[in-house]
């Protein structure tokens, strides 16, 4: 049944939609504005929104003071690659669970979801004790293979429920064909699946991207990415918080703007399965 | 060539038997209908004949050779799948071509190949489109073209038309036909609608509650049914059982007689019974009756038949096509 809306009620309901939307997204409308404030004014009560002396000066002190470009590649190369690698193990696995499920395929799926509640800190000493004998520290291969394995329940929970949506006699079909496991996974349920492994690859690539407390903790200088770069402009000097705007903008420019258009697959992504 | 034999097949879901040692052969080139009433275990059937599913015990034969522990597509079979399951990111072409593509048939081959199966069927100006583009019964035949490419020892289908409206239904179930003349190949055709089976088969085997109650011709089926379940299953509408009186004066539990075996009168006869409705066809006419000796009937009369409810008729079995059946519900010769 259609809700019959007045026009009147259809423009408050807009007008709270943005303001909400404002709200949410004042904090990083905020920061943007501060960067490009100088470090008094950042600073002045009652706070300035958009009358102040403009300046790029805090952009080129980041440039200087630390090299975007490499921690810019370095979240990169961690993001993008600890979440292909992990796209790479848990295509089989959602296989398996979506098409050769059994009796313990719904616990195995549960408990895999479970340790995302695990507080990183509780392993923290371990990994880090690990990392340190393994000489793991500071290192692409350490921090992006945990990074991996951070996001793999949700990427394998996410292509579960995307695989389950494929009519399987397409599938029984191919193997009528005569297409081997592997041949019927490649050519014909990857593609009918592309849509649902997108989305869940942006959504665990932005996860990636944001992951602080294991970036942090495990590199330092030759891995470090973004996230330390933002916490280096946080100093015992006290907070420059012009300079450290500016360094977090640059800092999520790159996934804002990716998240910016696809915003349509985010969103399928994340309400996946909620609507049959 | 194409023979395919089942001996003692079961096949158990869990507690639960689906089907119960079932035997029979299909000969090469025999067009052979498994049809039934909905869960007797004919598609099920076709998906362990196909090797899309594991039998429980038992043996399947193709070409003497058992297959149970061989692979779907080493088996030799294409199967026709009810919802089609066309690849729907691939070309009608591609489509077709897959199979091949999977077997490294050399690019030629395969062009060739793709090329006239689409002729066969018509396709040859869809080749391009993709399945989303094509009304259901061009997507059927894609999913037929691609059975057909394979050259496969038996075709299998899986309610191939149950999709579709019915005028299409039955254009296509003609194309089916003439592909079987065309081809000559052992076809496996699985079906609730009996009008398929008898217009379709060389030889039917109905099922129930996953056991064969019998195999025959369509006419044979018709005929001599072996009990009351095929005596009721086949035909349209539905053979009339009475038991009590009538079938007690001729030493049955229970007797059959079909709506077309009947003699109808307005004046005289067997059985006096009331007109409930008459349906009219055109070139047919049912008229429901309800007899107090023998409970509700079909009759089946030819042209038009000007009778009107609550009228009483007469209704005569004609008895050199009258069924008896004992209390077991099998047929008594």
């Amino acid at each position: 049944m259609a809700l019959k809306q007045s026009t009147s009620q259809r423009v408050t309901m807009s007008v709270i939609a943005w303001l909400v939307a404002l709200l949410i997204f004042f904090p990083i409308l905020w920061m943007f504005l501060t960067s490009f404030k100088t470090e008094a004014d950042a600073y002045a009560i009652p706070p300035k929104f958009l009358f102040f002396h403009w300046t790029t000066d805090n952009y080129a002190e980041v440039q200087s003071r630390v090299d975007y470009v490499r921690h810019a590649i370095n979240s990169i190369v961690l993001s993008v690659g600890a979440n292909v690698a992990g796209l790479l193990l848990a295509i089989p696995a959602a296989w398996s669970m979506a098409f050769a499920p059994t009796k313990r395929t719904k616990d195995l799926l549960m408990w895999m979801l479970s340790t995302k509640m695990m507080p990183g800190a509780g392993v923290f000493m371990a990994i880090y004790f690990l990392y340190l004998r393994g000489h793991l520290l500071d290192s692409l291969w350490g921090v992006g293979f945990l990074l991996m394995i951070i996001n793999l329940p949700i990427i394998v929970w996410m292509l579960y429920t995307y695989f389950k949506e494929i009519p399987v006699d397409i599938l029984e079909a191919a193997r009528m064909d005569g297409a081997s496991l592997r041949n019927e996974i490649i050519y014909v349920l990857t593609p009918m699946a592309v849509p649902g492994i997108a989305s869940t690859m942006l959504l665990s690539v932005i996860l990636s991207w944001n992951e602080a407390f294991w970036t942090l903790n495990l590199t330092n200088v030759n891995a470090a990415p973004l996230t330390n770069m933002i916490a280096s402009f946080s100093s015992p000097e006290g907070d420059f918080w012009a300079l450290l705007s500016a360094a977090s903008v640059l800092a999520i420019a790159p996934i804002l703007i990716i998240g910016w258009f696809s915003q349509r697959q985010l969103v399928r992504g994340l309400t996946f399965g909620a609507v049959k | 060539m194409g023979s395919i034999e089942l001996q003692n097949v079961r096949k158990d879901f869990g507690a639960i038997s689906v089907i119960n040692d079932v035997s029979f052969k299909v000969d090469d080139g025999e067009f052979t209908v498994f049809v039934g009433p909905s869960g007797c275990g004919k598609s099920t059937l076709l998906r362990l004949i196909a090797g899309l599913e594991d039998i429980s015990s038992g043996q399947i034969l193709i070409d003497g050779k058992d297959v149970s522990n061989v692979g779907p597509a080493q088996r030799g079979l294409s199967m026709v799948f009810q919802s089609y399951a066309l690849y729907p990111h691939m070309t009608v072409r591609n489509n077709i071509a897959f199979a091949l593509k999977m077997a490294k048939q050399p690019k030629k081959v395969i062009d060739e190949k793709v090329k006239k199966a689409a002729a066969i069927l018509n396709l040859t100006d869809y080749l391009e489109r993709r399945p989303r583009q094509l009304s259901g019964g061009q997507r059927q035949r894609v999913a037929i073209g691609r059975a057909i490419v394979r050259e496969p020892a038996a075709f299998l289908f899986d309610e191939p038309l149950s999709n579709l409206d019915a005028a299409l239904r039955v254009q296509m179930r003609l194309e089916i036909g003439d592909l079987h003349q065309n081809l000559k190949t052992t076809m496996i055709y699985v079906t609730h609608d009996q009008v398929e089976a008898m217009t379709m088969a060389d030889k039917i085997v109905v099922l129930n509650k996953g056991a064969v109650a019998q195999i025959g011709s369509p006419l044979e089926l018709y005929n001599k049914p072996n009990g009351l379940f095929v005596a009721r299953f086949i035909g349209s509408p539905t053979m009339n059982i009475i038991s009590g009186a009538p079938a007690a004066k001729r030493n049955a539990a229970s007797i059959g007689i079909r709506p077309e075996h009947v003699e109808f009168s307005t004046t005289a006869g067997e059985w006096p019974c009331k007109v409930r409705l008459s349906e009219h066809l055109g070139a047919d006419t049912f008229v429901y009756v309800e007899g107090a000796a023998t409970g509700p009937l079909t009759v089946r009369l030819e042209g038009e038949a000007p009778v009107e409810p609550g009228q009483t008729v007469y209704v005569t079995p004609k008895e050199n096509r009258l069924h008896r059946f004992d209390k077991d519900g099998r047929s008594m010769a």
